[in-house]
């Protein structure tokens, strides 16, 4: 395909070339700075993780080393020790495929979920949206730590059983904001168009419907992606997320918050990791979501 | 015997709301015939665009008939239905809403096309070369095919429009204000493209617009439409030289001619459209109505002939005598 | 022709009124990042007290923006008044602060908008609305300022006990009402209506410009109506001014512009138009578009489009000239004594 999707000729009309959309997607990301820091930093994180389960072993993160205990950060121990004497950084380290698989996980089974029921109830209406907006109203009336401890607890404790309990807490919101941006859409004339040439509901819905819905929702993901980060933590804390010795971030600044004074690098360093991550998928969210949208390109 | 594309008897759709029911289009009859144009005149919410909907079935109507080509198409389904889209197609009114913004001109155009499988078997390259002569046919310069629609004007953007609703060879089209949003000199040009194209390819049009000047211009024959009711039907030339009902006339008083001194004083009509909901069973254009007759309550007008071919609905106006006394405001 | 001139001359001896506008050479741009949008390109044009000016054009003309800069509201940025004055009685507006500028503005100088919608705010009912528009230009009391109100809804054809209905209850036609009573509530020198009429059905569009003409000559308004209808200025305008591409191509009376129509693209506007009496003439559209506010042409922005155009016209930009006391024409053509165009069939 051709570099430049559109360029002016020397007697005034552009010429449209052929593009690719993936491609188009690309280039425009490519040329928003946040996005391409967003995308640095996702990809450093991962890099990390994958690091992770070569460099370490679980022995590394857990064993307890009564000589090293509250170290300041230096050569030997980049982030300092913590109050069992285990060095910050391999914790880190090695807790990055807890958060991240949290995080991502979690957000994706969300995201999938609420889309699909979301866009069902905005896009067909009647029975079945009430009873949809209901059964919301039921799931956001409790609080959302009570209800992923119900969950855990009933699922039993684990790393999958934690990111589905978080990823079903957080179904509401996507349901109303999908069911939002879907009702905004369906109004349009092109779904009328898609009709006329006789193309059915459901594939009205996922071909016309639903991509022209999906600005909000990659925003709104991008953002929970830290929230998931954090409820993960808070439910560690309360024992209902990964077991204590394992360094899942959250737990990490839950843990060092007893040390606070006396050893601030037990809370900081995690601290700016999630920070970090968190600020990395806002800015790659917002420059997917223009990246996506024709109509934001120049 | 006329050769009627579309006949349309005793059409219904009403809408049930929490304020009760609206009746949108209530009993509406009519028919078109093969290559001509019908305009349906009408200001906003007197169901125009419902009943251009209906009729080609991206509503289900309520109650009564469409019969299209000798073939009722009312109770068809979804299935026996998508075939007969291809001879019915619409144009819309907003060059903005109308396309999908995600797509280019190319993939707009070829949708249908490609949905409907209508050239099976042909390769990329046959399904590009029919856009672009569907592209030509419209006026559109082929360089465009890649562009996206909201890089285009609104006059160029409609005639994406109109290629697709052609790009299934329709027989039958539904025009819902096609040129309201464009401006002066680019309407023009979407007119005679119109215009052409039904000289080229037999097309039928159903014209909706609330423009009677571009009605005149476009139309065999005109409905005026008030409140989801057909108040008067004949002749474009007809209708604009003997009005009948007090609600067409008012409708022709209040065109603004271009010209100095062109506008004397208009018919002025007392109030505003009366809500659609529930309409009591009365002339539903008594209460703005200068000619009232000891019948104007005594339910809905029925749509009688007065010469041939000319229909009107108003209790007062009596087939042996077409004369109006005007009653109030005089 | 001869005849509208002697008019016009016996019109201009007897005519005492008193300016009440007047904008010269008035240049306004967007600058934007990626280009600079010309939106209105040296135009200049004066209306006196009770006078109607219709400011006609399409979509992109520059109507809006010149309506904006004579409250000197045009957004900045990236809006730039690059030049120009502008005078509403007698005050220079471009050259005020912000407070004097909020004392002109609708005590001397209203505007109408399009969409009546959008222009009242839905939890203060109408009344009010109105109210608080008279108690920013007037020392009255709050109840002085209420009965004001309801004066004004009376003049404006709605029922004064409405005064305590809020927007929502009223339809398109009577909000649109509503708006023009807030404008005039402070009885201004001139009032600008920016396509007052054109999201309105038409026999409620009859209704509303009959009361605008009956309040404007009640009052003595003198009215800028921007409009892409040429019957809507047929209807209220006395002086018209077509603008294309950001300058004023041809402007005259009512008389001139209609009746001795000069400028190829006023002449395409009216035959783009469907004759209401004619059915059989054929459209004549005017080829092509607008061109590119950000990249317009160094000659004749109409050339491209014009059946008439000579070499020179895509080279040079033409003056405005006066062809008689009143009317103006932007043509290079009519350097030529012999010129004419084919003229607005009937």
């Amino acid at each position: 395909m051709s570099k430049k999707a559109a360029f002016a000729t020397p007697d005034g009309p552009i010429v449209y070339k052929k593009r690719s959309r993936l491609m188009e997607t690309w280039n425009s990301l490519k040329t928003n700075p946040g996005a391409v820091f967003g995308l640095i930093v996702v990809a450093l994180y991962i890099l990390m993780m994958l690091l992770s389960f070569v460099l370490y072993t679980r022995e590394d993160v857990v064993a307890i080393n009564g000589k090293e205990m509250f170290l300041r950060p230096s050569a030997q121990h980049w982030f300092g020790t913590d109050e069992k004497g285990r060095d910050v950084f391999t914790r880190i380290m090695y807790g990055s495929r807890y958060s991240l698989a949290v995080g991502f996980g979690a957000v994706g089974i969300g995201l999938i979920i609420g889309v699909i029921i979301g866009a069902i109830s905005g896009y067909f209406g009647g029975a079945v949206d009430i009873l949809i907006m209901r059964f919301c109203d039921v799931l956001s009336a409790i609080p959302g730590t009570l209800l992923c401890m119900v969950l855990v607890a009933a699922l039993g404790p684990g790393l999958i059983n934690l990111l589905v309990s978080i990823g079903v807490t957080s179904i509401a919101g996507y349901i109303r904001l999908a069911r939002a941006s879907v009702l905004a859409t369906r109004g349009n004339e092109y779904v009328e168009a898609a009709r006329a040439i006789g193309m059915s509901e459901v594939r009205i819905a996922l071909t016309q419907v639903l991509p022209n819905s999906l600005s909000p929702l990659i925003v709104a993901t991008s953002g929970n992606i830290a929230s998931c980060i954090l409820s993960a933590a808070g439910l560690s804390f309360l024992g209902f997320g990964v077991p204590v010795p394992l360094p899942e971030w959250g737990a990490l600044v839950s843990g060092g918050r007893t040390y606070m004074l006396k050893a601030p690098w037990m809370t900081t360093f995690p601290g700016i990791f999630i920070m970090v991550i968190t600020f990395a998928c806002a800015l790659l969210g917002d420059g997917l979501r223009d990246a996506l949208d024709p109509r934001l390109k120049k | 015997m006329a050769d009627n594309i579309i006949e349309v008897k005793n059409l219904k759709k009403y809408f049930k709301t929490p304020h009760g029911t609206v009746h949108a289009v209530d009993d509406v009859s009519f028919n078109i015939e093969r290559g001509k144009t019908l305009g349906v005149v009408g200001e906003s919410g007197c169901g125009k665009s419902t009943l251009g909907r209906n009729i080609i079935r991206l509503q289900d109507p309520t109650a009564g008939q469409v019969i299209y080509d000798g073939q009722d198409i009312t109770d068809l389904s979804n299935q026996q239905m998508k075939r007969m889209r291809h001879d019915l197609q619409i144009i819309f009114q907003d060059p903005y809403s109308s396309l999908n913004p995600r797509k280019t001109v190319m993939e707009i155009i070829s949708e249908p096309i490609l949905f409907n499988k209508l050239m099976k078997g042909s390769s990329k390259q046959d399904v590009e070369k029919r856009v672009r002569e569907l592209m030509d046919t419209v006026g559109l310069a082929q360089r465009l095919i890649n562009s996206y629609p909201h890089e285009l004007d609104g006059g160029r953007r409609q005639r994406i429009g109109i290629a697709r609703a052609l790009s299934l060879n329709p027989k039958f089209i539904v025009c819902d204000e096609p040129v309201s949003a464009l401006d002066v000199s680019i309407q023009a040009q979407v007119l005679n493209l119109l215009k052409d194209l039904q000289k080229e390819m037999g097309l039928t049009y159903m014209f909706i617009t609330h423009d009677l000047s571009v009605v005149n211009y476009f139309s065999d024959d005109i409905l005026v439409m008030y409140l989801g009711m057909v108040v008067e039907k004949a002749p474009a030339e007809v209708l604009f030289k003997n009005p009948i009902h007090p609600y067409t006339k008012a409708l022709l008083s209040a065109i603004l001619v271009p010209k100095v001194n062109g506008n004397p004083d208009h018919i002025s009509l007392r109030g505003e459209v009366t809500s659609p909901i529930n309409p009591p069973d009365e002339c539903r254009f008594t209460r703005r109505c200068d000619y009232i007759c000891d019948t104007c309550k005594a339910g809905t007008p029925p749509l009688i002939e007065i010469e041939p071919n000319h229909f009107v609905a108003c209790h007062c106006v009596k087939p042996e005598g077409i004369t109006l006394q005007r009653t109030v405001g005089v | 022709m001869n005849e509208t001139l002697k008019n016009n001359t016996a019109a201009a001896e007897v005519d005492t009124r008193e300016t009440v506008l007047e904008v010269k050479d008035l240049v306004v741009q967007y600058v934007l990042k990626e280009a600079t949008v010309e939106a209105v390109n040296d135009i200049s044009f004066s209306l006196k007290e009770g006078e109607a000016i219709g400011l006609v054009g399409e979509t992109g003309a520059g109507k809006t923006t010149t309506a904006l800069a004579i409250l000197n509201l045009v957004p900045d940025p990236p809006g730039v008044i690059q030049q120009g004055s502008i005078s509403v009685c007698g005050n220079d507006m471009l050259n005020l602060d912000v407070k004097e500028l909020q004392k002109i503005r609708g005590k001397d100088i209203a505007m109408i908008f399009q969409d009546p919608m959008t222009s009242l705010n839905p939890v203060l009912v109408v009344g009010e609305q109105i109210a608080e528009s008279v108690r920013l230009h007037e020392d009255v009391t709050a109840s002085q300022a209420f009965d004001r109100a309801i004066e004004m809804l009376e003049l404006v054809g709605i029922p004064g006990a409405r005064a305590h209905d809020y927007p929502h209850q009223f339809s398109g036609g009577m909000k649109q009402r509503v708006v023009i009573a807030i404008a005039l509530a402070c009885n201004p020198k001139i009032l600008i209506a920016d396509e007052p009429t054109t999201a309105l059905d038409v026999t409620i569009q009859a209704q509303v410009l009959s009361m605008m003409n009956d309040l404007k000559e009640k009052f003595n308004t003198a009215l800028v109506m921007i409009t892409h209808d040429l019957g809507v200025v047929a209807k209220m305008c006395d002086k018209v001014a077509v603008m294309y591409a950001g300058r004023i191509i041809e402007s005259g009376t009512l008389e001139d512009v209609y009746n001795t129509t000069l400028h190829p693209y006023t002449e395409g506007l009216f035959n783009s138009l469907p004759r209401i009496n004619n059915k059989g003439s054929e459209l004549k559209p005017i080829p092509g578009m607008m061109p590119d506010p950000t990249r317009l042409p160094k000659g004749c922005a109409f050339a491209e489009r014009c059946k008439y155009a000579t070499e020179r016209c895509f080279e040079e930009r033409p003056a405005s000239r006066y062809v008689n006391e009143t009317h103006t024409v932007a043509c290079l053509r009519y350097d030529e004594p012999d010129f004419h165009i084919e003229g607005v069939e009937d």
